[in-house]
């Protein structure tokens, strides 16, 4: 274990812990974030009225909004000085969201990764391959940072091209990678394909950033020869690493030292008993450059507070069933309607929205991506080279919105199916 | 001759054409040529139909879209080389031809062509000065003209 002391600590011990951080970050941020100190002083909450997580439910509640609306730097805590790197993930606009890290919050990070390497048996002597995008995503650098901590041998090879991940993989003989798991099914279907399973070297992979299931673990173990566990992480709260699981595979544990989880009715906002399914909410205690109390990460989840096979007392949650919002995970990526509301609004001069409706599958274990957007008759000309224009026009938009290729249909009007007169836009066939 | 053609829009889905051409049935319209460009997801079926405005409409009615535009029409003589020469007169007058198809006619030895160009106008003017005997497409079929 990586910090044996922190990891295994007596719940009241890590609770006292939790309380002591929870009152410092309460008055740090009411003195330095005005969105804060106006939400406190809406409830009539001053930062003495927190003297331990018995009081956490007092606080008001932050949402993704609240990044949009501060956009960019207006939450952060730390002068910009002391930001040392910005990373965005999708908003529900056009608009990305952004977040700042300190010098001691990138440290924090890629201890909490390190601990989850230590925790499903990676050492010094293995050789990751990061399969992360690297770049405003958090998944390539995050990832990255964490198997430096540990002292491994790192190959930064960031996402995508297929060929030349499966011959790293052999040539460099890594031992264990982290990517999507619907990429890692992929690159086990090609290496089945190859049929160059026996040259691999990997033993260990860690999958995240999307929704997956129990079946695609035993395929992706099955294909790739390895063990897959399962990490989880927002943006906003920190990236890859706020939880992950451990050898036993029951549940990811928080890491409680940085982060208090929540369980919270999303209708009447009560914060629910422990074990019951419901929202997810994070409150970040030691983060410096972008802290955020209570917020409603929209996730779907319910919390384990027994002490684990391992060892650590830190609180496990479920995989994540479900949201409460309408954001979609695409091959990892962020998608809201909203977002292709904005970009099909964008294309008539903004007079009208032409009905849509997305669609998602899984296809061969790749999310296939595609889009039917009823056909107007501005948007009609008789010849078919200025149709296909339109729909490359909006193909091209909407990937450069959502960093994701999308098939663009033009459909016939009216054909989009509507339920009580407002049109359906989501048709999830992703059985996971 | 210039002509007016219904453009429509077809979703690439089984039934659609049956769809559209029920309608024209109903309504007592006749179509007199036709043709389909198609791609992977929709087509487009254009028409020279017995009252094109009237077709707009109840193709419309129907929420299916469609346009009418100029087109123009010339009759060719059907033997060798008779599309070429008409075809000749445009292209050595640089009239770039968007698309074209063509049907056979009623009346023996005779075709008709129609092609979508920019200048539609000038594209006619420049046919009745340079092809002899020229036809009147609506003399062998049952085309109105605009």
């Amino acid at each position: 274990m990586r910090n044996y002391e922190i990891e295994t600590m007596p719940r009241s011990e890590l609770e006292k812990l939790q309380s002591e951080r929870l009152v410092n970050q309460v008055k740090r941020m009411y003195e330095r974030v005005e969105c804060f100190r106006n939400r406190m002083d809406e409830k009539g909450l001053k930062p003495e009225d927190v003297k331990g997580i018995e009081d956490l439910h007092k606080l008001p509640f932050a949402y993704k909004s609240d990044l949009r609306d501060y956009y960019p730097y207006g939450l952060f805590a730390e002068p910009l000085e002391n930001i040392r790197r910005v990373h965005a993930s999708s908003g529900t606009t056009g608009k990305r969201i952004v977040v700042g890290y300190t010098d001691n919050d990138l440290d924090m990070w890629a201890n909490c990764i390190a601990r989850m390497l230590e925790g499903v048996g990676i050492t010094k002597n293995d050789i990751f391959q990061v399969s992360f995008g690297y770049g405003l995503f958090t998944g390539g650098f995050g990832l990255h940072a964490g198997v430096e901590k540990i002292g491994a041998t790192v190959i930064p090879m960031s996402s995508g091209n297929t060929a030349l991940q499966i011959q790293t993989m052999i040539d460099f003989k890594a031992t264990a990678i982290c990517c999507t798991p619907s990429y890692a099914m992929y690159l086990g279907e090609e290496i089945e394909k190859m049929g160059v399973k026996d040259q691999l070297s990997l033993k260990v992979g860690i999958f995240g950033a999307e929704p997956w299931s129990e079946n695609m673990r035993r395929e992706i173990e099955d294909k790739l020869g390895i063990k897959a566990y399962d990490i989880y992480g927002l943006s906003e709260i920190l990236g890859p690493g706020v939880s992950c699981e451990c050898e036993y595979q029951c549940g990811m544990h928080v890491w409680e030292d940085h982060f208090i989880p929540e369980i919270i009715d999303p209708e009447t906002l009560e914060v629910l008993p422990h074990g019951e399914w419901g929202e997810l909410v994070f409150t970040t205690i030691t983060k410096e450059g972008f802290p955020l109390i209570r917020y409603r990460t929209r996730d779907i989840c319910s919390l384990n507070y027994e002490k684990c096979k391992c060892g650590r007392t830190h609180v496990r949650m479920r995989k994540p069933s479900g949201r409460s919002d309408d954001m979609l995970i695409i091959r990892g990526v962020n998608v809201f309607p909203s977002q292709i509301e904005e970009v099909l609004l964008s294309l008539d001069g903004g007079n009208i929205t032409p009905n849509y409706l997305i669609k998602v599958d899984r296809i061969n274990n790749t999310d296939t991506f595609e889009l039917d957007v009823e056909m107007s008759e501005s948007m009609f000309t008789d010849d078919v080279k200025s149709i296909s224009k339109v729909e490359k026009e909006i193909t091209e938009k909407l990937r450069s919105a959502l960093g994701l290729g999308v098939k663009v249909h033009l459909v016939n009007p009216k054909s989009i199916p509507r339920s009580e007169g407002k049109a359906k836009r989501v048709l999830d066939l992703r059985k996971l | 001759m210039i002509v007016e053609q219904i453009s429509i829009f077809v979703e690439n889905k089984m039934g659609r054409l049956l769809a559209i051409s029920e309608i024209l049935a109903k309504n007592n319209i006749d179509i007199s040529a036709l043709s389909l460009a198609d791609t992977e997801d929709y087509g487009v079926l254009r028409m020279l139909v017995s009252d094109p405005h009237k077709a707009k409409e109840v193709l419309n009615q129907n929420g299916i879209i469609c346009k009418v535009t100029e087109v123009l029409a010339v009759a060719i003589d059907d033997r060798p080389g008779g599309f070429y020469n008409s075809l000749k007169i445009l292209t050595d007058n640089h009239v770039d031809i968007k698309y074209m198809y063509a049907c056979i006619s009623h009346e023996k030895g005779k075709a008709i062509m129609v092609l979508r160009v920019d200048d539609v106008n000038g594209a006619n003017k420049l046919i009745h000065d340079n092809v002899k005997d020229i036809v009147d497409p609506s003399e062998i079929y049952r085309l109105s003209a605009k």
